[in-house]
């Protein structure tokens, strides 16, 4: 394997690993909206974090091999239209990734608060917050976008 | 890799992406299962969704991700008789094959383990549910890593 087939494989994995960490927050987001206490929706915390750490390494590797790449291979340049969707849909997906958990977030923040004032039984509240509507479409989107990418990658129009 | 992607015909993409989306959608389904189980600390709630998160996401994953490797292999036409089949493509239809069976007995494992749990035992076969989740999730990252890469 040349290094650039290294290259192209440890991107492919970033890309795994990106769309490993929004499924994840898929199964949180399903199970979450049955969660009206503080406990349960603490517990997903520890989860939650492996969401962001393999969002995180998939968002970073995606960009950063990717662009490599685009540079290094005379089969693709940065300005091929393809490539600059990609590039384009890879900021939606981060803005629109960073929305959704600022929603989540909200639950679990009142979740800690609940817990401290010594509240441990079912809160119509937290479940609201748990619910939010507005974290299921930003997570919606976000995969939305992941799929058109994963499209413009295997696709590649007008290359 | 880089010649064959870009000299594939357009026929070979829609198959590709039902291969590559299957895989992902496996993958994930593992992470969540993995990670569910592993930070459960006993609670049934968690148990249940890492085994439900292996269930109805990573196995259709599998068999989306299977039904995809043949359809690409055999447009490639490496499917045919007497055609060698590269090393990657080995190493790939090899764990992808291997995997299942193992996904299949760590669903055996784990449901059993479900079944235990309402009468307070069961968390040491989801215990063995969690490692095997997390033996595929390296097999699956090796077969990633090979299909990618493609190793002569």
């Amino acid at each position: 394997m040349s290094f650039d087939d290294w290259m192209l494989a440890l991107h492919v994995l970033a890309a795994f690993s990106y769309v490993a960490g929004v499924i994840l927050f898929w199964v949180l987001v399903v199970a979450v909206r049955k969660t009206d206490t503080p406990e349960g929706t603490i517990r997903m915390e520890p989860v939650a974090k492996v969401g962001t750490a393999a969002v995180g390494i998939g968002a970073v590797g995606t960009i950063v091999l990717g662009i490599w790449l685009a540079f290094r291979l005379d089969s693709y340049a940065i300005w091929d239209g393809w490539i600059i969707a990609a590039l384009v849909l890879w900021a939606v997906a981060g803005a629109v990734g960073k929305r959704t958990g600022d929603e989540y977030t909200k639950g679990s923040t009142k979740a800690k608060e609940l817990q401290a004032e010594g509240h441990t039984g079912p809160s119509a509240e937290l479940l609201a917050l748990n619910r939010t509507q507005t974290g299921l479409l930003m997570q919606s989107l976000s995969s939305l976008v992941l799929l058109l990418i994963l499209l413009d990658m295997i696709f590649k129009p007008g290359a | 890799m880089t010649v064959i992607a870009a000299v594939r015909p357009d026929s070979w993409n829609f198959p590709l992406f039902v291969h590559v989306l299957g895989a992902m959608i496996l993958v994930g389904g593992l992470l969540a299962g993995a990670a569910c189980l592993a930070f459960a600390r006993g609670d049934a709630r968690m148990l249940r969704l890492g085994y439900w998160s292996l269930l109805a996401v990573a196995l259709p994953g599998w068999f989306i991700m299977r039904v995809g490797a043949e359809w690409i292999a055999s447009k490639e036409g490496w499917t045919k008789k007497g055609v060698p089949t590269p090393t990657w493509l080995d190493i790939g239809f090899t764990l992808a094959d291997i995997g299942g069976l193992i996904l299949l007995v760590t669903l055996i494992v784990g449901g059993i383990g479900m079944r235990r749990l309402r009468s307070g035992a069961g968390t040491g076969l989801l215990r063995a549910t969690l490692l095997l989740s997390v033996v595929l999730l390296a097999a699956y990252v090796v077969a990633v890593w090979a299909m990618a890469g493609k190793p002569a």
